[in-house]
């Protein structure tokens, strides 16, 4: 493959803050003062409760802070609900919606937060929407140039944990949810079997694609409170490097 | 990478397609030559651009609150094609049955990108589209087009006109920016995935003419390569 080829997707090595392939031509982006922080991870994995209180740190800190998640967006959310409660949805709507989802996001959020200088906290981003293509075999090529329009970010923490230590946390919450367990999938019958299996290939899917993407690992089967800790001392360390100088202190 | 729509397809039915801009008369066209060939004994389905339910909810609440982007307004026309193609053009096809589009992954590469949708990434998107045996394009010049819209309604729609893209407060003016550098991407396109062009300023009749003959034409050559086996 070709250089050239390359450049039209989402790839490693992008530099941050800059589109992965050819973006949104309509919005070229300039040196914003914003950052994107990215936490990734399968369901269950603790992501929401980790963004909750770094957001409380970061804030107490005194840096702006704008929260995005996935598939929460105006535009696309009832579709999504619609679609999912519906039995219409296949691998490649499904997979569009997604992307849509994140685009709305992108442009009425990520992008008006960046250059208005917030961190953007997002609760995982198009590295999700590649495992779950992945899984379900749509071409990993063709899904990284769609997601050539997105945003390369400055942070990417990937929260790692092993298919028995995750099968027992979300038992634990409440139990095993249909698209978690990847039932559309149509595998079989048994929702902890499938779970099992889904989330083995997901994390496989992750796996493959951290170093690609220079992700930072931190292991999820830690306690709540040893996972924040990690993650405020890399986020500080690197939003200090960046010269966003925090207020604590006066 | 995905190249189905740079390929010839398999499948035992065959998939007509028109394109052309709004007024260039592509709907009346392909209406005349459904009822030609079902009168010919052939099996037709005929399927229209965004018009799967999946989508209708989104892109009516974007249509609404006047929210759709460029990209998104790209990205959910492509759910709905994913929708339509796996749902009624693909098993019509399979079926062998003859699908008429009216309009295709081309009418995305055109408005898309008079949008300021990125022209390689819009490609690259619709790569899983099936390759039509035969593709139309209805040209039409721009006066044309805008006077027989007039003619037929009191209002121009909305993100027919382009409004969404801010280039002029007059619906009349708008359509005409718009749908002009949507005119000079079909250009590019025709070339590029070798479009048949019928001038669509002639009478209704001659341009259901020369489409018959055309379509006639396509359907002797498939015939006679389906028998080469």
């Amino acid at each position: 493959m070709t250089r050239e080829a390359d450049d039209r997707g989402a790839q490693g090595g992008a530099r941050p803050g800059t589109y992965y392939g050819h973006g949104l031509p309509y919005a070229p982006l300039a040196d914003y003062p914003g950052r994107i922080i990215a936490i990734e991870g399968t369901d269950g994995v603790g992501r929401s409760t980790q963004i909750r209180l770094l957001r409380e740190w970061l804030e107490v800190k005194g840096y702006g802070v704008v929260e995005t998640g996935w598939t929460r967006s105006e535009l696309m959310q009832p579709t999504i609900e619609l679609a999912k409660g519906s039995n219409t949805l296949n691998k490649l709507t499904f997979v569009l919606l997604y992307a849509c989802d994140f685009a709305d996001r992108l442009e009425k959020e990520i992008i008006p937060a960046l250059k208005a200088g917030f961190v953007v906290l997002a609760d995982r981003y198009i590295y999700t929407a590649i495992a779950r293509a992945g899984v379900r075999g749509v071409d990993s090529q063709w899904i990284r140039r769609l997601y050539g329009f997105a945003i390369a970010p400055h942070l990417v923490f990937y929260l790692k944990i092993d298919v028995d230590a995750l099968a027992r946390r979300v038992l634990e919450a409440g139990g095993m949810e249909y698209w978690e367990s990847g039932m559309d999938m149509k595998a079989g019958d048994d929702i902890y079997d499938n779970f099992r299996n889904y989330q083995r290939q997901l994390l496989k899917e992750y796996a493959a694609m951290a170093d690609e993407f220079g992700f930072r690992v931190i292991e999820g089967r830690r306690s709540i409170t040893a996972i924040q800790e990690e993650l405020r001392r890399q986020v500080g360390a690197f939003l200090e490097e960046a010269g966003a100088v925090p207020l604590a202190g006066l | 990478m995905l190249e189905t729509l740079n390929t010839p397809h398999a499948y035992p039915g065959r998939l007509f397609v028109v394109e052309g801009i709004d007024g260039s008369g592509k709907t009346t066209q392909l209406g005349l030559l459904a009822k030609w060939l079902a009168a010919r004994g052939h099996r037709v389905f005929v399927t229209e651009w965004n018009s799967s339910a999946l989508v209708k909810a989104a892109t009516k609440t974007g249509k609404k609150k006047n929210a759709l982007t460029p990209m998104t307004f790209s990205l959910l026309h492509a759910t709905d094609f994913a929708d339509r193609l796996l749902y009624k053009i693909i098993p019509p096809l399979k079926a062998g049955m003859i699908v008429l589009a009216d309009r295709y992954a081309y009418t995305a590469f055109a408005r898309d990108v008079a949008r300021g949708v990125d022209r390689q990434w819009v490609r690259d998107l619709y790569s899983f589209a099936v390759r039509p045996d035969l593709a139309v394009y209805f040209r039409v010049p721009i006066d044309v087009s805008v006077d027989r819209l007039l003619a037929r309604r009191v209002k121009l729609k909305f993100y027919e006109a382009g409004m969404d893209m801010g280039w002029s407060a007059n619906p009349v003016e708008s359509f005409r920016i718009f749908q002009s550098k949507v005119l000079d991407e079909y250009a590019r396109i025709v070339l590029e995935h070798d479009l048949s062009v019928i001038e669509a300023a002639g009478s209704i009749t001659d341009q259901q003419r020369q489409l018959r003959q055309i379509v006639s034409d396509r359907l002797q050559e498939e015939a006679a390569r389906d028998e080469r086996g």
